[in-house]
C-alpha cells in the first residue's frame, strides 16, 4: 500500500510529486519507463524552457534537472526503467521492470502524467512509398541529440508544430539542408518566436496550407511532390511540386497518451484526447488524477509544472480526506473555444481555467457566462490555436453558478 | 526604414515595429515588455543568438551544451565548427565550461553526464 | 549438393521448405531479399477463406479446403496467431442474393462445411455493426485470421530447425542443367541441386523461363490497405466481405488476429513489379466501400496503409506443374494462396513422390516451434519465473505493442534472423503499434547494431540501401 503513485517521471510526474510531499503527503513512489527522470526534456536541448517559471531561459534538461535535484533532496522514491501495464478502477497499479519484475501496488491516490506522443506519418494516408528516411519530428531529435546519428542530409519537414520548426534548425546546424517546411493549414501550429528563430534565421521556407501528396523513393526516400491546398484541405494538381530530398519529418500533432487512463475506466475528452477533469486535475474516477501533457497538450512546460501542482495538492488533500462542499458546475464552450480545462467545477474556490481556441481570431472578447450573467469578459488582441489561454474566476463568480459557458465575441 | 521583427525573448512572439535609420534604431511599436525594446535595438544594430547543441564526450557519447551567452548572429556556423570539434571530458555537471571564449561566450554543458 | 532448392522465401516456399523438412532431404531456400516474407506474403489481407470462391474442380478449389481444414493445426504447431473467426459475404439486393446462392451452392460442392445462408435479423445479432442497407449474407463458420508473416517466418524457421539452410539477398540470375540436377546462380554464389522448387511468387514466370518454360505469365495486381487502432478491432468480428462481381471481391472489413481492424484491398493491374505505391484514389476507394458494408469505423484511428502485390497468373488459376522431371512450378498463386499454403506443400509433397524421388521420413522431424510471443502470452507467475532467469523481459521496449527487449534480442537471435527494423517488427510486432516505432526505434536500432555486430548508422528499414541513419554528427566516434 503507498499513499500516492505517479506514473511517469518527466516535467508534469516531478512537479507533482514535489508540491505532494511540500503539502504533507510523503509515502510516495513515481514509475518512470525510461531510463532517467525528464521525459521528453532530456531529448529537447533547444533553449526556451523555464521563463514563466524561473525567470530565466532554460534548455530542456537543465529545466528537468531543477526538478530532478529536488526529487533528489526530499529523498522522493523513483523507479526508472519501469513500465506502468495496468491502472485499475481501484487503484491498483501494475507495472513492470528488470528488478522486481512484474508487480503491484495498491495506492491511495495515482496520478496520471504519462505526456503524450507523436501523431505518425501512417495516420495520414499519404499516397507512394514506405522507403527508409520517414521519421516523426521527435523520432529525429533523439536520434540527433541523444544518439549523434543524422538521419538524413536533404530535410523536408511536414507540420509546422514546434519540434518541427525545432528540428528544423538542429539538423540545419548539424550539417543537413532543410529544403522546406510545409504546413496543410494556413497558419502555423508553432509559436512566432520559433518561426522566426528556426526557420527565417536560416531561409527555410514555410509553406502554409501545402502538404505532401506523394512519398518517393524504393529504398531511401528520393523526393516528394507537395501541393497546396484548397480552403477544404484539398491539394490543388496544378500547384504540385517536386522537391527532391532524402529525409521527411512529420510534426503533425501531439496526441496524449490515455491507454492507462483508458484501463482505469477514466472518462475521456473527445476534444482533448484526455481525461475530463475538475479544477483539483481530479478525474472521473475519485482518487485518480491527470495532469501535464496526457491530459491535454501544453505548448509551455511551465504550465504544465503549474498543472501538476494543482494535481499533486489536491492529491494530498484527498489522501487527507478533504471534507469541503462538492457542487457540480459543469464548464461548456462555444466552438471557436474548442475546450476548457477543467470540464468541470467541484468546489467553489478561486480557478484558472485554461483555453484553446479552433482558429485565429483579432481582437476579441472572452467571455464567461452563467445563464444571463456574464461572470467575466477579458479583451485579446489575438488568440491562436497555438497557444493556451487562461483566466481566472473568482470563488465570488461561482457562488450561485449553474453551468459555465466559455465564447468568444469578434467585433 | 521601416522593419517588422517577431520578438524572439519570449513565448508570446510580439510582432515589433521598428525605426531604424543609419544603424539608429529610432522607434519601436509593439513590444509587451520592456525586453522587447531591448531585442529589437540588439537586432537591428548586432543581431544574437543563443546556440544549443551537442558535444562528442571522450567516451564516445553525447554531452548537451549552449552558448551562455548569445554570440552574434552571423558566427552561428563558425560556434557550430567551434563546438564539433569539441570533446568533452566526463565527468560533466550542468553549467561546467567545455570550450572558453567563442565570440565571447562560453560554451556550458546542460546536461549531466558520468 | 542439394537435394531440395526452393526459390523464394515466401508463405508458399516457407510451407514447402517445412514440409519437405519431414523427409531425409538436404533443403536449401534462395531468398532474393534481406529477409523472409517479403512479397505478397507481408502485404495481404491475412484471411483464410473458407473456399466457397474458387471454381469447382480448380486447384484452388481443392487445395483451398483443404488448406483451410489444414490452417488451425499447422499454426498451432508453429506458434502462429489463428483464429477461426467466420467470415460473411454481404449482399444488398435481389442480385447479390442470387450470387450468394451461386456461392453457397459452389462451397458445397468445394466441400466447405456448415455454409449458410443468413438473413437480416440473425446478421444484426452476429454482427450489429453491419450497414443497414445489407439484407443477407453468405456465412462461412470455418473462415479464420492467420498472420501470414508470421507462418511464413515460422514454417521457414522450422525448416531451418530441421535441417534446411537458408540464403538471403541471394538473387537468382540464372538456372544451369547439371549431370544430376540445377546449378542455380546469383551474381556471386551458385547452389547445385537436384531438385527445384519454384516459389518465386512475382517473379516465378522468370525463373521458369530460365529453364526454358515460357508457358505461362504472372503479373502484379496493386492492393492497398489501411490498418487502424487496436482499439478499433471489435468493430466487426467475422470478416466481412462484399459480394463479388465482375470487379473481384471488392473491399473486406476484417479484424486482425492481433486485434486491428483492416480494410482493403483495392485491385488494379499494374505492370512494375516493385511499385507498391499507395494511391489517393485507392485510400478514396476502400473508405468509401467501408462505409458501404459497416457503419462506426473510426477512421481517424488510421495507423498505417500499405500496399501488397499479388501474383496473378496467366491460366486464372494456380500454377503447379512440373515442365520437366526435378523441376517444380507453384507460381500464380494469388488469393487463396494464403490458407492453401499448407496444402500446396503437401500437394507438391505427393508430386515428387509420382515422379519418383525417394522421400525417407525423417525421424528426428520436430513439428512445433515456439512462438514469438510466448513471454506475452504466459501467466504473470511464469513471466515472473522468466524476467528471474533473464531481466530482458522485465524492459518493456515497445510501449504501444507492451514488446520486452527479451522477446526482441531472442528473435533477432532465432532463425531465420532478421538483419533489419521491419525483420524484428515482423517478428515480434515492436514498431507495429500506434505510435509505428517513434519511440523504440532508436533502441531496437542499438540492439540489432549490437546483436548482428555492426555500427548503428549501418542499420536498415529492410536491407539494401534503406538505411535509417545516414551519418554521425560531428565526424566523431560512435557511442
Amino acid at each position: 500500500m503507498r499513499d500516492l503513485v505517479i506514473i511517469g517521471g518527466g516535467p508534469a510526474g516531478m512537479s507533482a510529486a514535489i508540491a505532494a510531499y511540500e503539502n504533507g503527503v510523503k509515502d510516495i513512489l513515481i514509475l518512470e519507463r525510461d531510463e532517467s527522470l525528464g521525459g521528453i526534456l532530456q531529448q529537447c536541448i533547444h533553449n526556451g524552457f523555464g521563463l514563466h517559471k524561473f525567470g530565466e531561459e532554460l534548455t530542456g534538461p537543465e529545466y528537468a534537472w531543477k526538478y530532478e535535484a529536488k526529487v533528489r533532496e526530499l529523498g522522493i522514491e523513483c523507479k526508472l526503467n519501469t513500465m506502468v501495464l495496468d491502472v485499475s478502477e481501484d487503484k491498483v497499479v501494475t507495472a513492470t521492470n528488470s528488478e522486481d519484475g512484474i508487480f503491484q501496488i495498491q495506492a491511495k491516490a495515482v496520478i496520471l502524467a504519462m505526456g503524450c506522443r507523436e501523431r505518425s506519418k501512417g495516420a495520414l494516408n499519404i499516397a507512394g512509398s514506405r522507403p527508409a528516411g520517414i521519421y516523426s519530428a521527435g523520432t529525429a531529435q533523439k536520434f540527433v541529440n541523444m544518439k549523434g546519428y543524422l538521419p538524413g542530409k536533404n530535410v523536408v519537414i511536414l507540420g509546422s508544430g514546434d519540434i518541427g520548426l525545432i528540428m528544423a534548425r538542429r539538423m540545419t546546424l548539424e550539417g543537413a539542408k532543410v529544403h522546406a517546411v510545409c504546413e496543410l493549414m494556413p497558419y502555423s501550429g508553432g509559436l512566432a518566436r520559433n518561426i522566426e528563430q528556426c526557420l527565417n534565421d536560416f531561409n527555410i521556407p514555410l509553406k502554409l496550407s501545402h502538404t505532401i501528396v506523394k512519398i518517393h523513393g524504393k529504398q531511401r526516400v528520393e523526393g516528394v511532390t507537395i501541393a497546396k491546398v484548397d480552403e477544404n484541405r484539398r491539394p490543388i494538381k496544378e500547384t504540385e511540386e517536386y522537391i527532391a530530398c532524402d529525409t521527411i519529418l512529420f510534426s503533425v500533432g501531439l496526441i496524449p497518451e490515455n491507454e492507462l487512463s483508458k484501463s482505469a475506466n477514466v472518462e475521456l475528452s473527445g476534444i482533448t484526447s484526455g481525461a475530463v477533469v475538475d479544477q483539483d486535475r481530479q478525474t472521473s474516477v475519485e482518487g485518480i488524477f491527470s495532469c501535464g501533457n496526457v491530459l491535454h497538450v501544453h505548448d509551455l512546460v511551465d504550465y504544465v509544472s503549474e498543472e501538476a501542482e494543482i494535481a499533486g495538492k489536491a492529491a494530498v488533500e484527498y489522501i487527507n480526506g478533504n471534507k469541503d462542499e462538492s457542487v457540480s458546475i459543469p464548464v461548456k464552450t462555444d466552438g471557436k473555444i474548442r475546450y476548457t480545462v477543467p470540464q468541470i467545477i467541484t468546489k467553489k474556490k478561486d480557478v484558472s481555467v485554461y483555453f484553446r481556441v479552433s482558429n485565429i481570431y483579432k481582437n476579441v472578447t472572452v467571455k464567461v457566462t452563467d445563464g444571463e450573467n456574464v461572470l467575466l469578459s477579458k479583451k485579446r488582441v489575438k488568440v491562436a490555436p497555438g497557444e493556451m489561454e487562461s483566466v481566472t474566476l473568482k470563488k465570488e463568480m461561482l457562488e450561485n453558478a449553474k453551468e459555465l459557458y466559455f465564447s468568444l465575441e469578434e467585433k | 526604414m521601416e522593419r517588422k521583427l517577431t520578438c524572439i525573448i519570449c513565448p508570446l512572439g510580439c510582432e515589433l515595429t521598428v525605426q531604424v535609420e543609419d544603424k539608429k534604431v529610432l522607434d519601436i511599436k509593439g513590444n509587451t515588455c520592456p525586453r522587447g525594446k531591448v531585442y529589437a535595438e540588439s537586432e537591428c544594430i548586432n543581431p544574437q543568438r543563443t546556440i544549443t547543441s551537442t558535444v562528442r564526450c571522450n567516451d564516445g557519447g553525447l554531452v548537451a551544451v549552449k552558448t551562455d551567452k548569445p554570440i552574434p548572429k552571423d558566427k552561428m556556423t563558425e560556434c557550430m565548427a567551434v563546438i564539433n570539434k569539441a570533446v568533452a571530458t566526463l565527468p560533466v555537471s550542468i553549467g561546467d565550461v567545455i570550450v572558453e571564449d567563442v565570440f565571447g561566450s562560453n560554451i556550458v554543458a546542460t546536461q549531466n553526464r558520468k | 549438393m542439394y537435394d531440395i532448392t526452393i526459390i523464394g522465401a515466401g508463405v508458399v516456399g516457407g510451407m514447402v521448405a517445412r514440409t519437405l523438412s519431414k523427409y531425409k532431404l538436404k533443403i536449401c531456400i534462395l531468398e532474393g531479399q534481406n529477409d523472409v516474407a517479403m512479397g505478397a506474403t507481408k502485404a495481404n489481407s491475412a484471411i483464410v477463406h473458407a473456399g466457397f470462391d474458387a471454381k469447382e474442380g480448380s486447384l484452388k478449389a481443392l487445395l483451398n479446403v483443404r488448406g483451410c481444414k489444414m490452417m488451425e493445426s499447422v499454426c498451432s504447431e508453429l506458434g502462429v496467431s489463428y483464429k477461426k473467426n467466420g467470415s460473411l459475404v454481404v449482399g444488398f439486393d435481389d442480385n447479390d442474393r442470387a450470387t450468394l446462392n451461386e456461392l453457397l451452392a459452389r462451397g458445397i460442392t468445394n466441400g466447405v462445411e456448415d455454409l449458410q445462408l443468413l438473413e437480416k435479423e440473425e446478421l444484426k445479432k452476429l454482427e450489429p455493426n453491419l450497414s443497414d442497407n445489407v439484407i443477407c449474407a453468405l456465412y462461412a463458420p470455418t473462415a479464420g485470421i492467420v498472420c501470414p508473416y508470421t507462418l511464413a517466418i515460422q514454417a521457414i524457421g522450422n525448416a531451418m530447425d530441421n535441417g534446411a539452410e537458408l540464403k538471403c539477398n541471394f538473387e537468382v540470375s540464372c538456372i544451369e542443367k547439371t549431370e544430376n540436377g540445377y546449378r542455380i546462380s546469383s551474381d556471386n554464389e551458385s547452389v547445385d541441386t537436384r531438385i527445384v522448387i519454384n516459389c518465386a511468387g512475382l517473379y516465378s514466370d522468370k525463373i521458369a523461363g530460365m529453364i526454358g518454360d515460357n508457358s505461362f505469365d504472372v503479373h502484379p495486381r496493386r492492393g492497398e490497405y489501411i490498418l487502424l487502432d487496436k482499439e478499433c478491432g471489435d468493430t466487426v468480428a467475422c470478416t466481412i466481405f462484399r459480394t463479388p462481381s465482375k470487379m473481384g471481391k471488392g473491399i473486406l472489413v476484417t479484424p486482425t488476429v492481433h486485434g486491428n481492424l483492416l480494410l482493403g484491398p483495392t485491385s488494379f493491374d499494374i505492370e512494375d513489379k516493385e511499385d507498391k505505391d499507395t494511391t489517393a484514389e485507392g485510400f478514396a476507394k476502400i473508405l468509401g466501400n467501408t462505409h458501404e458494408t459497416v457503419s462506426g469505423v473510426q477512421l481517424n484511428k488510421t495507423i498505417t496503409s500499405f500496399c501488397g502485390l499479388r501474383s496473378v497468373g496467366s491460366t486464372g488459376d494456380f500454377i503447379i506443374n512440373s515442365p520437366e522431371k526435378g523441376f517444380i512450378n507453384a507460381a500464380g498463386i494469388e488469393s487463396p494462396g494464403l490458407t492453401s499454403a499448407p496444402a500446396i506443400a503437401e500437394y507438391i509433397a505427393d508430386m515428387l513422390k509420382d515422379e519418383g524421388f525417394e522421400l525417407e521420413a525423417n525421424p528426428e522431424f520436430n513439428p512445433t516451434r515456439k512462438s514469438y510471443h510466448a513471454f506475452g502470452d504466459a501467466s504473470m507467475e511464469e513471466q515472473n519465473e522468466m524476467i528471474k532467469a533473464n531481466p530482458a523481459y522485465g524492459k518493456i521496449v515497445c510501449r504501444c505493442e507492451g514488446i520486452t527487449e527479451g522477446e526482441i534480442v531472442d528473435a533477432i537471435r532465432r532463425n531465420p534472423q532478421p538483419h533489419d527494423l521491419d525483420g524484428v517488427k515482423r517478428r515480434t510486432r515492436a514498431q507495429m503499434g500506434r505510435c509505428q516505432g517513434g519511440f523504440c526505434g532508436p533502441y531496437i536500432t542499438e540492439l540489432l547494431s549490437k546483436e548482428l555486430g555492426i555500427p548503428y548508422e549501418g542499420v536498415t528499414k529492410f536491407g539494401g540501401d534503406s538505411l535509417v541513419n545516414v551519418e554521425l554528427t560531428k565526424g566523431g566516434q560512435a557511442q
